[in-house]
């Protein structure tokens, strides 16, 4: 598909308002077809930071009935209410959309005693994902939530009132979906946890790192390519412990040619890389921003067949699909630009 | 003689005006089916003793020879065919078991030719082949689920090499490595002449590939081709010792064969010259016989104790592989070695090849390798253990296309032997038990197996894994794939036609038509 | 020089060397023509020698010292000092034989039709490379500079 994506990471965790990442998104519509946009914010709900916040869109009262009964079970429910939003002509045909603060239950933590409260978690999100019964789970992180629909990005901001919100790291995307139908839980971003991204791209080897990801007991459910990213970096970083910058190495692996080149030592560690993640490799045309609320993390396929450019200025990190999206809300200097290149993420991390 | 109610399968046409009386044909026939007149100065011909082999045909330099199918109109019947009559009149005459060789050629549905791949447009660029990189190379063997590391410094910085901060604590298991995602199946010294043997270790050597010496042991002069070799321990033994297992890359339990599951072999006595003899070590002359069981194998636990006695003796270096015939029951049974301690799954489907087989086990045993590929990949993925092993199939793989349907189904790899046995000069005549190939290969008559040049019949090897794998670039190139990681277990990229629902759900692929 | 060398673990004995050898020498070098209107009286310049399993087809070597050379009585039978290429001027020949029996290999041999002359392999000077060398299937007959000794 065509879209457009941006992130913006305030390093020194400074926040800022929603309306900067509308602005940015918002200059690149021509890459849109507003059939789904949204956002994703980071350090959004300080009041409430130890809980885990769901947002959940359901279709209709009765699953939400059912869907808050099944968190009732499982966790604490410290707050739930519905998501501020405000009439915008153009967004039509919106479903219930809630948000919950919640954490889990000793008695389940004691039940689930092999599982970390985050699997736990996981396995709720999966589990309401799972059933499709008309009742998704779009972010579940700590102080982040995530903000999407069907319409153009900036019309959603709008909708859901994203300038009253302040964080420190935003991610946005603009839709342009071919392969699979734009509804409100196909938008991007996509989280789970802590993690959130968005992709421009398809990815060519959806059909493997699906049936991958679900001997790891992920459900792949949103009718999306872009989701399995998500769970390989959830997988890769939460699961497996490893480094973002390998996780990194792992989706992107470099060409056995370059590695045939390497000193020995790096040699044999890509090659056990790609021995044992060769599933997890993502092919297809592909530029995706990653967060997990300590950093933001830009990268582009193998071969480099979709556009990212990255800028820093003062404490503030950006990624977008295209320059005019960062200049749109940052005066930029000479030489604060760079394209990364390909096999290179770019990265902005807290602190 | 009594009368024989058979009559010829084929008919040998000679044009007149284009023999020359050369008498190359009758020279090239092992079967007798040609022979000089030297009274009339005249070669002859008779029919029913044609093969079809196409020997003769192929090597006239006039092409004065048609071999066609004998035509003798019994009475039209979709019960009871001309091949059904002959095999009683055989069996009426000779009271005994049908023999054949190579695999089965009953007209089943071939479910290859039921699966369509996918290519990318618009939304995704395919990728030039000819300009961009495309990678098929392969590891088999048995992948951890996951690494772990020994973090040496923290902070990364992209730019330094990751060796610097991070040092893999876990250990790989040994893996082979292949160039492409094709190795040659186990045809054994005995079943295929020596040239035979030299060919396909040249080649697996050019190619980055490996071969399998089948259970027949490895001639010594081989064992400059290790680094290429499976060789296989089968109910037999045949040839196997400290030696034979040190110098192989990896070591195949051979438990059954698709073309004749659960059937053992017999290699007849006249076959077992000193050089056989020699290398599978058993005396001259003696028929060597394979168990249909191997009668230290009487369930899963015992075939786990022979796993964990070879990886004993290789010293944990050398991947094991055991190969089954794909059976009703065989994603349990995948299931099975996998946990046994397996680390290559090898399976053989229906239409296997064989150098000798009774017809009716080949005929009617086993299973489509295509279902049997599906069906051991998701079982081993809904057991979280996909990942243990590497799966090879084999049986009856024809061309590229065949190769990628059964990666993105969820191989690892396919074994190619009737391929790479047509790829020499081989014809299917389905002798191969006669110990008669007119092409040298299924044969030991030093007369025979002179004809079957092995530089000859390596550049051809070669040139045939070369092609399929610059098809097989083609075809990922086409999906928008370069690496075929991301091909292996795709079923998302295929679509079935015209199959049943049920086949369709076995295969867990979608019906054409239906999209994403 | 470039000499014909045969591999005889790879000659079958499908004798297509013979043939090719004939039609090449041939007036119409078609081959069914050559056998069909030609053939008694085309002598193949190659022979192959066979035993059982074993075969190889051999043709003049072209000796260094070539025993042919110094027993004809006519110099039909010459070698060239330049390209090492023993040669037989027919016209020249009178058919004694005298080269036939000196002949260590036994590949001179009488041309059937003419009766008086000999004939034996020329390395198919006027074609370039020997017919017999293309036509072996099994490249059990191989074209090459000779190896030093």
């Amino acid at each position: 598909m065509g879209c457009s994506i941006a992130g913006i990471i305030d390093e020194k965790g400074n926040r800022f308002s929603g309306e900067k990442i509308i602005c940015a998104i918002k200059k690149m519509y021509l890459r849109a077809n507003g059939l789904g946009g949204g956002f994703a914010g980071y350090g959004i709900y300080p009041g409430n930071k130890d809980d885990f916040c769901f947002h959940i869109i359901y279709n209709d009262e009765p699953v939400q009935k059912n869907t808050e009964n099944y968190l009732k079970h499982d966790f604490e429910i410290v707050k739930g209410e519905p998501i501020p939003t405000r009439t915008v002509k153009s967004i039509v045909n919106r479903p219930l959309l809630w948000r919950y603060f919640l954490h889990v239950k000793d008695e389940i933590k004691k039940q689930f005693y092999e599982m970390t409260e985050e699997d736990i978690v996981m396995r709720s999100v999966m589990k309401i994902n799972g059933a499709q019964t008309g009742a998704y789970v779009i972010s579940s992180g700590k102080n982040m939530g995530i903000f999407k629909g069907v319409g153009y990005a900036a019309d959603i901001g709008e909708f859901y009132k994203l300038e009253e919100y302040s964080g420190y790291c935003w991610l946005a995307h603009d839709r342009f979906p071919t392969n699979t139908p734009g509804w409100w839980g196909g938008a991007h971003p996509f989280g789970l946890l802590n993690f959130s991204i968005v992709h421009n791209g398809e990815i060519s080897s959806y059909g493997i790192n699906k049936r991958y990801l679900e001997e790891f007991g992920y459900q792949l459910t949103l009718h999306t390519d872009s989701e399995a990213i998500l769970y390989l970096f959830d997988l890769l970083l939460r699961k497996h412990k490893l480094p973002m910058s390998l996780a990194h190495k792992i989706l992107c692996p470099p060409l056995w040619s370059e590695i045939e080149k390497m000193p020995a030592d790096e040699k044999k560690f890509y090659e056990t890389l790609r021995i044992i993640y060769g599933s997890a490799l993502i092919n297809g045309p592909s530029a995706i921003i990653v967060s997990d609320g300590k950093r933001m993390f830009g990268f582009t396929d193998r071969i480099k067949l979709r556009p990212l450019v990255a800028a820093r200025n003062g404490s503030k990190f950006y990624l977008a699909s295209e320059e005019c999206a960062i200049q749109e809300v940052c005066p930029l200097k000479k030489g604060d630009v760079f394209f990364p290149k390909v096999g290179e993420p770019a990265i902005g991390s807290l602190g | 003689m009594k009368k024989s109610l058979l009559f010829p399968d084929f008919t040998v046409i000679r044009d007149p005006d284009k023999c020359i009386q050369c008498e190359v044909c009758v020279r090239q026939c092992a079967f007798d089916a040609h022979s000089f007149d030297k009274a009339a100065n005249k070669v002859e011909t008779d029919a029913s003793k044609c093969v079809s082999c196409l020997r003769c045909a192929t090597m006239c330099p006039t092409g004065a020879l048609t071999v066609s199918e004998y035509q003798q109109n019994i009475r039209k019947n979709k019960n009871w065919t001309d091949k059904q009559i002959k095999e009683l009149y055989k069996q009426a005459e000779t009271g005994g078991i049908l023999l054949t060789g190579m695999g089965t050629d009953k007209d089943y549905k071939i479910i290859w030719d039921h699966i369509l791949l996918d290519a990318a447009q618009v939304t995704n660029p395919s990728i030039d082949p000819l300009r961009e990189p495309m990678e098929l190379r392969t590891y088999l063997g048995s992948k951890p689920d996951k690494i772990q590391l020994k973090i040496k410094n923290e902070k990364l910085k992209i730019e330094k090499p990751l060796s610097t901060f991070y040092s893999p604590l876990t250990k790989l298991p040994p893996q082979l490595k292949l160039e492409t995602p094709i190795l040659f199946s186990a045809m054994s010294y005995g079943a295929i002449s020596l040239n035979t043997m030299r060919a396909l270790a040249r080649a697996s050597d050019e190619c980055g590939i490996f071969y399998n010496t089948g259970e027949g042991g490895l001639p010594k002069e081989l064992y400059k081709y290790g680094k290429n070799t499976i060789v296989q321990v089968a109910s037999g033994r045949f040839g196997v010792d400290p030696d034979y297992l040190d110098v192989a890359a990896a070591v195949e339990i051979k438990v059954g064969q698709g073309a004749k599951p659960g059937i053992g072999g017999h290699l007849p006595g006249e076959k077992v010259t000193d050089e056989i003899s020699q290398t599978r070590m058993i005396p001259t002359g003696t028929d060597a016989l394979s168990p249909a069981p191997h009668h230290d194998i009487y369930s899963i636990e015992d075939l786990s104790q022979l796993i964990y006695s070879i990886k004993e003796a290789t010293e944990y270096k050398k991947p094991i592989s055991v190969k089954v015939a794909a059976v009703h029951n065989i994603a349990a049974i995948a299931s099975g070695i996998v946990r046994a301690g397996a680390d290559i799954v090898a399976i053989d489907g229906l239409r296997g090849g064989t150098g000798a087989a009774p017809t009716r086990i080949r005929d009617n045993v086993g299973i489509p390798i295509e279902l049997a590929i599906a069906a051991v990949d998701s079982r081993l993925r809904g057991e979280g253990i996909r990942n243990r092993a590497s799966i090879i199939a084999a049986g009856g793989f024809r061309n590229s296309a065949d190769v990628v349907k059964a990666i993105a189904l969820g191989a690892d790899a396919v074994y190619i032997g009737t391929a790479a046995l047509v790829a020499m000069g081989c014809h299917l005549c389905q002798k191969c038990y006669t110990g008669k190939c007119n092409w040298g290969i299924a044969t030991q008559d030093p007369y025979l197996v002179k004809r079957l040049n092995p530089e000859i019949a390596s550049r051809r090897l070669v040139n045939l894994i070369k092609a399929w794998s610059h098809e097989i670039k083609e075809i990922m190139g086409g999906m928008g794939i370069n690496a075929v990681e991301s091909l292996r277990g795709n079923r998302l990229r295929l679509r079935g036609f015209d199959l049943h629902e049920n086949e369709l759900k076995i295969l867990d692929i979608k019906p054409a038509g239906e999209s994403m | 020089m470039k000499k014909i060398y045969f591999k005889e673990e790879y000659c079958m004995a499908c004798r297509l060397c013979e043939i090719a050898c004939l039609v090449a020498h041939s007036k119409s070098k078609k081959i069914i023509k050559a056998y069909k209107e030609e053939f008694p009286g085309l002598t193949p310049r190659l022979i192959i020698e066979q035993k059982g399993s074993l075969s190889f087809a051999i043709q003049c070597r072209h000796c260094k010292d070539a025993p042919c050379v110094e027993a004809c009585i006519t110099g039909a039978m010459k070698r060239d000092k330049k390209t090492g290429v023993v040669s037989h001027d027919k016209e020249k020949c009178i058919g004694c034989w005298m080269c036939v029996m000196s002949c260590p290999f036994g590949v001179i041999l009488m041309d059937i039709k003419e009766k008086k002359v000999a004939t034996k392999c020329d390395l198919c000077a006027d074609v370039g490379s020997p017919a017999c060398v293309d036509a072996c299937p099994n490249e059990a007959l191989v074209y090459k500079e000779s190896e030093k000794v």
